[in-house]
This record gives C-alpha cells, sequence and structure tokens, in this order.
C-alpha cells in the first residue's frame, strides 16, 4: 500500500518537475460545462464532441500564441444546484474561458460564478431571453438565437417591412405558441410604431375557427401573427381566405413546415413563416459534420454546430487578442467576425451573436421562399 | 349588427355540424343506454372513406358534384357498415352484462379504431378536398356566411326533418320509439328488438359520415384523432339537451355552437371551453337530465 502510494506521489512530482522547466509556453485551459450525464446527457455530450474536434484541430497546428489548449470537461446535469459546484471548480482550476453551460437553468446560476472571476462563458445552447437581455452578466455569450428572436423577427418584419399598424396576435395556448404570442405583443408595444388590436388564444383541434376569425375582422387587424403549429394555422388561414380576407399571416417555426402547404393548399399561398437559417450549404458546417462522422462514426447531436461555432469563436477571439485577459476577451468577441458552421457572426454588446437564428420565409407556388 | 350576425351563423354552423354527430350518441343512448364512445371514430372513418374515394375518382377524370354525391354515398354506406358491425361485435354480446361493460367496451373499440386508421392510413394530417361547390348566389355574403356554412346548416336540417318523419311515420319509428320506452315490453310484443337496434346504430353511422364529410370539406383536413375532439364536444351537446331525446341533441348543440361562438366574439377564446362547460354544469344542476331529457326514476 505504501509503496503504491509512493510511486503515486512521485508521479505526480514527476508532473510538476517536467511541467516545471517548461518554457512559458503554459497551456490555455478551455472548460466545457454543461449536461454530460442524465437525462438530458444528449443535449450536451455533442458539444463536449464539437469542442474536442475544434481543439484537436488547433493543437495540431501548434496551438494559438504558441500555446497549446487543454480541455477540463465538467459535468452539470442540468441542474442549477449542480452548476454551482462545477462552476467553482472549474475557477478553481483556473479556467482561461468556459464554453457552457447547455440548459439555461444552469447556465444562469454558473453565470454569477464566473462573472466574479471574470471568465468569458460562451453557451451554445442556452435560449433564455433574460441571460442577454438583463444586461446582469456582461461576460455571457452565445452563438444560438434566444427564444424571443423569431417573435422579434416577425414583429420587425411586419412592422418594416410589410408597414402594417394594426396586428391581431394569436396563438394556440400551448408553452411554444403562447410564449412566442407574448414575446411578439411585448415587441410591437415597445416598438410603439404599431399595436396590437387583439390578442387571443385558440381551442387546438377545434371544428370551425370562424368566431376568431370574425374577431379578427372585428378588429381591423392588417396582419395576424400566430404562434403555435401548421394545423390549426391551416384552418384559420383557410377561413380568413374563404371568407375573403386578405389580412396578412406571419407565423413561426411550427408552421413554417411542409405538410402546412400541402394541407392548406391554395390558401397558403402568401404566408410568412420564420424558421431556422439554412446551414445545409454552409462549408464549415459540411466540413464539421464530416470531421464528426470521421471520428465517431456517427451523424452529430444537438447543438453540435453551435457548440463548433462557440469553440471557433473562442479560439478566433484568443488569437485576436492576443492573450486570455478577460477584458481584451470580450473587446475581440463583439468586434471581430468569425466563419462558423452556424455563419459568419460577431457579438453584440449583450453577448448575442449577430447572423445566427431566423430568416423570414414565404410560401410562393407551394413552397417556402426565404425573403431577401 | 353585421358581427353579431357573423357570430351567430358561426354558431349555427358549428351547433349543425354538433347535431349531426350527437344525434348518433342520443339515439343509441335512448335505446340502449349505452354511450357509444366509438360514435366519433365513426365519423372519422365516413371522412376519410369520402377523401379515398374523393381522390380515386378525381384522378380517374370524373369532377365537380358527381365526386361529391358518390364520394357521399360510399362513405355513409362504408360508416354504416362499420357501425353495424361495432355493434354486433362489442356491444351486442354484452347485452345482458351490466351497464359498465358495454361502456368499456366502446371506449375499447374506440381506441381499437382510431389506432387502426392510423397505422392503415397516416397520422399525419392529411389535405382534405373542397368537396362542396361554391355556390355563386352566396358569394355576396360570404364574410357573413359563405357557401360551406350555408350547405353545411341546410344538409343538417334536411336530415333532421327526414329523421323526424323517419321516426315518428313509419314502422321501424315506431318500433324504436318502443323499444326505447321498454324493450322487454317490446319484445313481448313481438318487435325483433336486435334489428331495431341494428337499424339505430346504421343511421347514427350514416348521420356521423354526413357530418365527417361536411366537416372534413369544412375544415381541409383530417387525421385519425378529429373523431376524438369532435366526439367529445357532440356527447356534451347531447348530455346538455337532454341523452336520449332527438331534439334535445339538436337544441343542446346550436346552444353549445352559439354559446363557443359568442364566449369567443365578445369574451376571448381563450375561454371558449370554459363557457361551453360552466354551461353544461349550470344546466345539469338545475335540469339534471338535461334541457329535454326526460326524468325517470333510477331503480336501484
Amino acid at each position: 500500500m505504501m509503496k503504491r502510494f509512493l510511486i503515486g506521489l512521485s508521479a505526480i512530482f514527476l508532473v510538476f518537475a517536467l511541467a516545471g522547466p517548461a518554457p512559458a509556453a503554459e497551456p490555455i485551459k478551455i472548460g466545457v460545462a454543461g449536461a454530460h450525464s442524465g437525462d438530458l446527457a444528449s443535449y450536451g455530450l455533442p458539444t463536449v464532441k464539437a469542442v474536442e474536434l475544434v481543439v484537436k484541430d488547433v493543437n495540431a497546428r501548434g496551438g494559438i500564441l504558441g500555446r497549446k489548449i487543454v480541455l477540463l470537461i465538467e459535468d452539470d446535469v442540468c441542474k442549477p444546484e449542480v452548476a454551482t459546484n462545477t462552476a467553482t471548480k472549474l475557477i478553481s482550476q483556473k479556467v482561461d474561458v468556459v464554453i457552457g453551460h447547455i440548459c439555461s437553468g444552469a447556465t444562469k446560476t454558473a453565470l454569477g460564478i464566473y462573472k466574479d472571476a471574470k471568465v468569458v462563458t460562451v453557451s451554445p445552447s442556452a435560449t433564455n431571453p433574460e441571460l442577454t437581455q438583463s444586461g446582469r452578466y456582461p461576460n455571457f455569450f452565445r452563438t444560438i438565437a434566444s427564444d424571443d428572436a423569431q417573435a422579434r423577427l416577425g414583429v420587425e418584419f411586419a412592422v418594416n417591412k410589410l408597414k402594417v399598424t394594426k396586428i391581431a396576435v394569436l396563438h394556440d395556448k400551448g408553452d411554444y405558441g403562447k410564449g412566442f404570442a407574448e414575446f411578439a405583443r411585448k415587441f410591437i408595444t415597445d416598438g410603439k410604431k404599431a399595436r396590437v388590436v387583439l390578442f387571443e388564444g385558440v381551442t387546438p383541434g377545434a371544428v370551425d375557427y370562424s368566431a376568431v376569425v370574425n374577431k379578427v375582422r372585428q378588429s381591423g387587424a392588417e396582419a395576424v401573427i400566430y404562434g403555435g403549429y401548421h394545423p390549426e394555422a391551416s384552418s384559420i388561414i383557410a377561413q380568413m381566405r374563404k371568407k375573403n380576407m386578405k389580412t396578412l399571416f406571419i407565423s413561426d417555426d411550427g408552421v413554417k413546415d411542409d405538410t402546412f402547404i400541402k394541407v392548406a393548399g391554395r390558401y397558403a399561398e402568401g404566408v410568412y413563416a420564420s424558421g431556422p437559417k439554412d446551414t445545409k450549404k454552409n462549408p464549415l458546417a459540411i466540413a464539421a459534420i464530416a470531421a464528426h462522422k470521421k471520428a465517431y462514426n456517427s451523424d452529430p447531436g444537438a447543438f453540435f454546430l453551435e457548440g463548433y461555432a462557440a469553440a471557433l469563436a473562442v479560439v478566433n477571439a484568443i488569437q485576436k487578442a492576443k492573450s486570455t485577459e478577460y477584458n481584451a476577451l470580450v473587446k475581440a468577441l463583439r468586434t471581430n467576425y468569425v466563419n462558423t458552421p452556424v455563419g459568419k457572426i460577431r457579438f453584440d454588446n449583450r453577448g448575442d451573436a449577430i447572423g445566427v437564428g431566423f430568416a423570414m420565409y414565404q410560401v410562393k407556388n407551394g413552397a417556402y421562399i426565404e425573403v431577401r | 349588427m353585421d358581427y353579431f350576425l357573423e357570430l351567430f351563423i358561426g354558431g349555427l354552423t358549428r351547433g349543425s355540424i354538433y347535431a349531426l354527430i350527437a344525434l348518433g350518441y342520443t339515439m343509441v343512448y335512448g335505446i340502449i343506454e349505452l354511450i357509444n364512445f366509438a360514435h366519433g371514430e365513426i365519423y372519422m372513418i365516413g371522412a376519410f372513406t369520402a377523401l379515398i374515394v374523393a381522390t380515386i375518382l378525381t384522378m380517374s377524370g370524373m369532377s365537380g358534384v358527381s365526386v361529391l354525391v358518390l364520394a357521399f354515398l360510399v362513405a355513409v354506406l362504408y360508416s354504416s357498415c362499420y357501425g353495424f358491425t361495432v355493434e354486433k361485435i362489442a356491444y351486442k354480446p354484452l347485452r345482458g352484462a351490466s351497464r359498465l361493460s358495454p361502456l368499456i367496451s366502446a371506449i375499447g373499440m374506440s381506441i381499437f379504431l382510431q389506432n387502426y386508421v392510423m397505422l392503415a392510413q397516416t397520422s399525419d394530417f392529411l389535405p382534405f378536398p373542397n368537396l362542396l361547390p361554391e355556390l355563386p348566389f352566396m358569394e355576396p355574403y360570404a364574410h357573413i356566411m359563405g357557401s360551406t356554412e350555408f350547405i353545411i346548416v341546410t344538409t343538417t336540417a334536411v336530415v333532421m326533418i327526414l329523421l323526424t318523419i323517419l321516426i315518428k311515420f313509419t314502422k321501424i319509428g315506431k318500433a324504436m320509439r318502443a323499444t326505447a320506452q321498454d324493450r322487454n315490453m317490446a319484445m313481448l310484443v313481438g318487435v325483433n328488438v336486435n334489428r331495431v337496434i341494428s337499424t339505430t346504430f346504421i343511421i347514427g353511422s350514416a348521420l356521423a359520415a354526413v357530418g365527417g364529410v361536411l366537416i372534413a370539406s369544412h375544415i381541409g383536413r383530417i387525421n385519425f384523432y378529429i373523431g376524438f375532439i369532435a366526439g367529445i364536444k357532440a356527447f356534451t351537446a347531447a348530455v346538455l339537451g337532454g341523452i336520449g331525446s332527438i331534439p334535445g341533441a339538436v337544441l343542446g348543440s346550436l346552444i353549445l355552437g352559439w354559446t363557443e361562438s359568442f364566449a369567443t366574439g365578445y369574451v376571448s377564446s381563450d375561454y371558449e371551453d370554459v363557457f361551453a362547460f360552466a354551461l353544461l354544469v349550470l344546466i345539469l344542476i338545475f335540469r339534471p337530465s338535461g334541457l329535454l331529457g326526460r326524468s325517470t326514476t333510477q331503480k336501484v
């Protein structure tokens, strides 16, 4: 027993002895935190793989600023109470930058700790709008659009492009649809250029929506912004058109689905719906997915491209800032565009990525075409 | 005033749709005191049959009214067969059993038919062609009452009248009324009760199929689940009007349709169901057997 202990001890000393004389090239420590076990592991592990692939690449090319990158991978099981420990542990290991966390709740609790320690945090998946919009976390960045991005896009499109001033906001009473509708209402009211003339939830699966359609007509709305999925949307649009209403119809990615066009048929023509930007043709995305297939022999999971983009953004920022010092890094993230699998991005002052997220599509001749 | 009229017509259409389904519930209940939970599924099968027939006929080059008539006929026939068979398989063997057993059997049948259609067809929403013709003379009033609404309301009215004539003035109608009053006594005086029950199921299923085709044309989409939701609402309407009573089912359906329409129009569609069911609770507090239901003494 004693012997094994001594071997262990000498091994540790040996490591220190080796590390000691190495010339200045102390490695850059990047923490990767998120749900790596438990039932949400499938959301966190693809990011780990993405970061590993990027770092392997960078290290093979000799690292950045002459320094290698090492990864400190920590699990928070997607739980806020665990995330504080994860963050504290990473800080005590003197981490330079953290990529993570995965879940919005865990991210939020960990962010306070990183903020006090002045550590930049880039999340590939935390979509809670508060994280950036509250302005409380200047150290936070993310490579995914926030939950309200679609509503913001829809409202801006309606108000600035289509120039409507009276908008009816409808939703299907579900979490997704109602959340979207409530953000839309908030943005319309805050924007002051248009007003919400109707805000209503419809019953999913009802046999008939004529009452609510009549109400839309009565309200004098020029456009309907609908939060929900395509079955109800197709019924509502069909009834509106059958009643000779020319009201514009703008919706979310629950409606940007080919089934909607199939079911609503000719009534779908001219409908607007937002959906994720197409990354299929992005060469970096193609390369990243190919690298994943080569390394793991499988298709990547959720948030893989966002994780890849986060790692690239961090590497790029360190290179541009020529250090891992907090202020320089933040400035570099905010000013320099970087090509990533999710598009060419940089971060705004609140930490949201400019250039990622959603685009507006319109049904033309039976297909969704991106509106430019 | 226009707005009121729009809501009124909307509620009328909705009520007519509920009525076509509610009649099947109430007739079956009137005769064998069974809540036929598989009834909504018969309605759904009617819509699916019409879709398949219409697709085939349209592909083979037929058009317009002939497709509509044929699709209607085949849907009605096919649904009637289903109604007849369901009764023979799921309810007849349980005729002597306690009232709970056929109820469970009905729920089982409902689940079976839903999943059968889901597996045999698809779980996705399918577009339903608008079979109903556009009536040019309705066009100026399209914002109040479109041609589809007009056809739904008229068809329902015609069906009601035919049904009343059938029950009031024909021999089988008389037998149905007799069976509803007292099954054993009807048997004693020589009424073929099994045949009466089968006929009731056939008529109810045919009405549901008519409803299925009309509603699917109206909303333009179907999937295997539409029967459940429509069935629940129609059942509510039947209970509201007094289950077992045919005029009650129609009255209950119209009241339900109007309540939902006006609640949406003047309050908020968020509370559509709240108003509908609050009304149901209120009416059942003051008239426990529904608006036109007969109050019967329960034998314990």
